[in-house]
């Protein structure tokens, strides 16, 4: 099997470009890190950073005062704030993807973008919890949502219930991406440990390096730990992003109450998530000079994953409308006219024209090899999957049974607020990410460079 | 324990790994090799065998799988039985998620935590590092010297490009 792929990949162009040596991988990946940041860096930080720091206003405030502070009312129980969740969730599912999926299925493409994707999930899954915590009310209670012992019986959470599902998936899935971004990272902080003399980042590094020393008894163990995680990895991530679909699909909510919604979500996540790496892979590879590493060829690869994936939120769509018209149930048929051409309608044709409409340009080769018009299409797509949520939530929830409970819904500027700063966060950890530790997977990327090598007869 | 030993440096992974196949095909004792990534073919080429930390992985899963399957029950079924919707105190399926949960937490962090141990890497641990262009861009094979002729040995590395030998002592390890 090994070989047959190998025989594959030894017939393409060689995966990183410019001829690089082993050793100038190691320059090319630490040089950023070693210099001082570009100007563009410290302008792309310190707007990020105020970006956080409104966040951090905004969610004191509502802390400090109350949820009354968000726009919503009792019909529309859940809005802003859960579509940032799922919004932020989704985003992270590429990370895992690119990690464990890919390497699972031997895409050896995915060593130029794996830690940078892996990065991107963990500080993604940090936004995603902010926004239960702050819902919680009493966010200094979140504790509670773990089964520890009490003083009331003890008197436990209720494992019956899909939000807990959520809780244990969630934790679960911030825990094992950090554990497999730091498994993969721990040869490259030994890398660049050894590369510096003294001093206090020499320590750090160091510490964090755990003793690595290159011995190949420990590689060989290495090897099995990191297929482990990406097997366990695999299954983890359709999980989670199944369970959060559980949150809306076991309840009774015309809209909600579909069978449909775990792989829904699932290609949902995936898309959206794709369309962020390519986001943040545009603007690493140009203003890092990163180049020879995240090629053309990788952007394109992405464009078609974000084209299958976008096709099958599109179908997902399509399907809805379907079940709803043949299943015959008022209810349901209702929900799919109002999101159509109800008062949300706006939202729902922005999330159409986002999600279905444009990414089909990337049908064409033309538009996945430029960076320009794959750099916008992705910013589309986020802005386009953030709205599916909005719609799946606000319009499932304004207009349900009864008429007379019918409400609107207009977000408050503490909620766009709280969006923004999450924006802010994510970017300030990422950009934090770039300039302090290795973004591209430098053990990995050796490899290929030296298969690549081996493949066009250079070696041996 | 101090081990003497022999050290070949090569600049390419295709060398390493043919000198390591015939430092065991001729019956040296190799101690380990330093390399900058996991080179393909390396393990077989020093007769490794496979890795045990599946096993101890599948271990640690089922052990979380069997925790989160008996501590839902207690908590719902015995210790506080709550009615959610008329539903049976043992809701089975309803605890399936957080038992693959569980199971995936215990096994993946559980796995991590056994190959530090058995590799015995760690905060504070002082690297022992054979030459500091291992995690750079330089392979070394480390040979017990036992009662070989450094003279063998030498020819061996230089047959497959070494670009340096040495002997020395290093501290015992596996």
């Amino acid at each position: 099997m090994r070989a047959m792929n190998e025989h594959a990949v030894s017939l393409r162009a060689p995966l990183i470009s410019g001829g690089r040596t082993i050793a100038q991988v190691t320059e090319d990946v630490c040089a950023p890190m070693e210099g001082r940041p570009t100007a563009l860096w410290w302008g792309a930080f310190l707007a990020s950073f105020a970006l956080l720091l409104l966040g951090v206003a905004a969610v004191s405030y509502q802390v400090a005062t109350g949820i009354g502070t968000w726009g919503l009312n009792r019909t529309v129980g859940w809005a802003f704030d859960i579509t940032n969740f799922v919004f932020w969730i989704g985003i992270g599912h590429a990370g895992t993807l690119i990690s464990a999926i890919l390497f699972l299925l031997r895409q050896r493409w995915r060593t130029s973008v794996n830690r940078a994707a892996e990065a991107m999930t963990i500080f993604a899954v940090l936004c995603a919890a902010i926004f239960p915590l702050i819902h919680m009310g009493r966010p200094w209670f979140a504790y509670w949502v773990f089964p520890l012992p009490n003083t009331r019986g003890s008197l436990w959470v209720n494992f019956r219930s899909p939000l807990l599902w959520d809780v244990f998936a969630i934790s679960t899935y911030f825990t094992i991406s950090a554990v497999f971004w730091y498994v993969g990272l721990l040869p490259d902080l030994a890398t660049v440990r050894d590369r510096l003399k003294t001093g206090l980042r020499r320590r750090v590094f160091a510490f964090f390096s755990l003793g690595w020393n290159g011995s190949y008894r420990t590689w060989h163990h290495y090897e099995s730990v990191y297929l482990l995680l990406a097997a366990l990895g695999t299954p983890l991530v359709i999980s989670v992003h199944s369970i959060v679909s559980f949150d809306f699909a076991t309840s009774l909510i015309p809209g909600w109450h579909t069978t449909i919604f775990p792989p829904y979500f699932v290609a949902g996540a995936i898309f959206s998530g794709m369309a962020m790496v390519l986001t943040l892979m545009i603007i690493a590879r140009t203003t890092m000079r990163l180049e020879n590493y995240i090629t053309v060829r990788h952007v394109d690869i992405m464009a078609k994953l974000v084209l299958t994936t976008g096709s099958l939120v599109g179908l997902a769509y399509a399907t809805e409308f379907f079940i709803a018209a043949y299943s015959n149930n008022p209810y349901e048929q209702f929900v799919f006219i109002n999101r159509a051409f109800g008062p949300f309608a706006w939202a729902y044709w922005t999330m159409v024209a986002c999600n279905v409409i444009t990414p089909q340009l990337f049908w064409f080769e033309r538009v996945r090899t430029n960076l320009a018009a794959v750099f916008v299409l992705s910013l589309f797509v986020n802005v386009g999957m953030w709205f599916e949520r909005f719609v799946i939530i606000v319009t499932s929830l304004h207009r349900d049974y009864l008429p007379s409970s019918w409400a609107d819904y207009t977000p408050t500027s503490i909620e766009v607020a709280t969006l923004i700063g999450s924006f802010g966060l994510f970017f300030t950890c990422f950009l934090l990410f770039c300039r302090f530790l290795p973004v591209i997977a430098i053990g990995e990327v050796k490899a290929v460079v030296a298969h690549d090598r081996h493949a066009k007869g250079g070696g041996q | 324990m101090s081990r003497h030993v022999f050290l070949g440096i090569f600049e390419d992974e295709a060398d390493i790994v043919a000198a390591a196949g015939e430092s065991r095909a001729r019956g040296f004792d190799i101690v380990d090799a330093f390399t900058p990534y996991a080179v393909h073919g390396l393990d077989r080429a020093m007769g490794l065998a496979p890795s045990w930390l599946p096993w101890a992985c599948a271990a640690l899963g089922a052990a979380g799988l069997a925790f989160a399957t008996w501590f839902q029950f207690w908590t719902t079924a015995r210790s506080w039985p709550i009615n959610v919707g008329g539903r049976p105190w043992n809701s089975l399926p309803a605890f399936v998620p957080v038992m693959f949960e569980l199971m995936v937490l215990s096994a993946g962090v559980g796995v991590v935590l056994t190959f530090l141990i058995a590799r015995r890497l760690g905060p504070w641990r002082t690297p022992d590092i054979v030459d500091p262009r291992v995690t750079h861009d330089r392979f070394v094979l480390v040979l017990d010297a036992g009662a070989s002729d450094p003279r063998v040995v030498r020819r061996l590395f230089a047959d497959h490009r070494a670009v340096a030998f040495e002997e020395r002592d290093m501290e015992g390890r596996p």
